[in-house]
């Protein structure tokens, strides 16, 4: 077996027990009502963790590059209440423009 | 369902934007055609599988590349907590259906409160799963034809889609103040940890929802 499908296998497999762990312990039942009020915040938290590590991070050096460019570009649309795709493609074209220009 | 495939389909559109020059990185990183698909096809979280090829294809070693992908993932623990009251019928169905909840199915499908519908995430699921699987094939048999993503901006398309999935989740001061600090954390741990571990521990963040 090569390392690549090592690589494959590995990560399939924890990433199928991370998904399935908190389904099959406790799936189809309430959750305790003091976690109730934790996972309601629990995607707006992780949500805005991947904003600014996707936009910002470079392995563990922070950079601000076309990326955050187009992601502010991004957040203009969100403020103008665009639509999901209007936004992903604005920031897409602005990273894009920025870095051509560069 | 019906409505939960038919709010995923822009989210789609973006996925499989992204599945090609994943294909296009896997085959730099050494994955052969066919492990590049059934990463896709079993792995099904892009971010954990683009680090993992990112840190082959750059000279890293198997098991750098292994915990790279495995501490981005790490957030589908609380993730899948989040989702599982919405999850019925017995273990083995919840594990298969589990599968499905990715980052956009699961930020679709939240109701507010904390609350998910689980045909919305299963119809969700199922079209970004399709999108990812196929887009990634395409990009394998593409190959180098589609040239860098960031040269198209791409890079910058997730952390985008990522907003506006949280500007529809954001509702009250909680829910704005959670956000800010879990960004926050993110963003003081970047330097200091390795990637994927800043993710993880700005989900800390919602403990701000802990009820007395």
């Amino acid at each position: 077996m090569t390392g690549a499908w090592v690589l494959v296998a590995v990560v399939g497999v924890a990433t199928i027990a991370l998904k399935a762990a908190g389904p099959v312990l406790v799936g189809g039942r309430e959750l305790p009502p003091r976690l109730v009020g934790v996972v309601a915040l629990l995607a707006p938290t992780l949500l805005a963790a991947l904003v600014v590590t996707q936009t910002l991070a470079d392995g563990r050096t922070l950079t601000i590059d076309a990326r955050a460019a187009g992601v502010a570009a991004g957040a203009v649309a969100v403020a103008l209440r665009a639509p999901v795709l209007a936004v992903v493609a604005v920031a897409a074209v602005v990273a894009a423009l920025v870095r051509l220009a560069w | 369902m019906r409505d939960g495939a038919r709010r995923a389909a822009p989210l789609a559109v973006a996925v499989a934007a992204f599945g090609l020059p994943f294909g296009v990185l896997a085959r730099e990183a050494g994955l052969s055609s066919v492990a590049a698909v059934v990463f896709s096809a079993t792995t099904f979280a892009g971010s954990a599988q683009v680090a993992a090829a990112s840190v082959l294809a750059t000279g890293g070693t198997v098991v750098a590349a292994v915990a790279a992908a495995v501490l981005l993932n790490a957030r589908y623990v609380p993730i899948g907590l989040s989702v599982a009251p919405a999850l019925r019928g017995p273990a083995w169905v919840r594990a298969l259906r589990a599968q499905l909840v990715v980052d956009e199915s699961w930020a679709v499908s939240h109701q507010g409160g904390g609350r998910y519908d689980a045909r919305m995430l299963l119809g969700a699921g199922l079209v970004l799963y399709a999108a990812w699987v196929v887009s990634t094939a395409v990009g394998v048999a593409a190959g180098a034809l589609l040239g860098d993503p960031a040269r198209l901006g791409l890079d910058a398309a997730f952390p985008a889609l990522f907003l506006a999935l949280l500007a529809g989740q954001v509702s009250g001061r909680r829910g704005a103040l959670a956000a800010l600090l879990g960004g926050a954390v993110a963003l003081a741990l970047i330097p200091l940890a390795p990637p994927g571990v800043p993710v993880v521990a700005a989900a800390a963040a919602c403990l701000l929802g802990l009820r007395a």
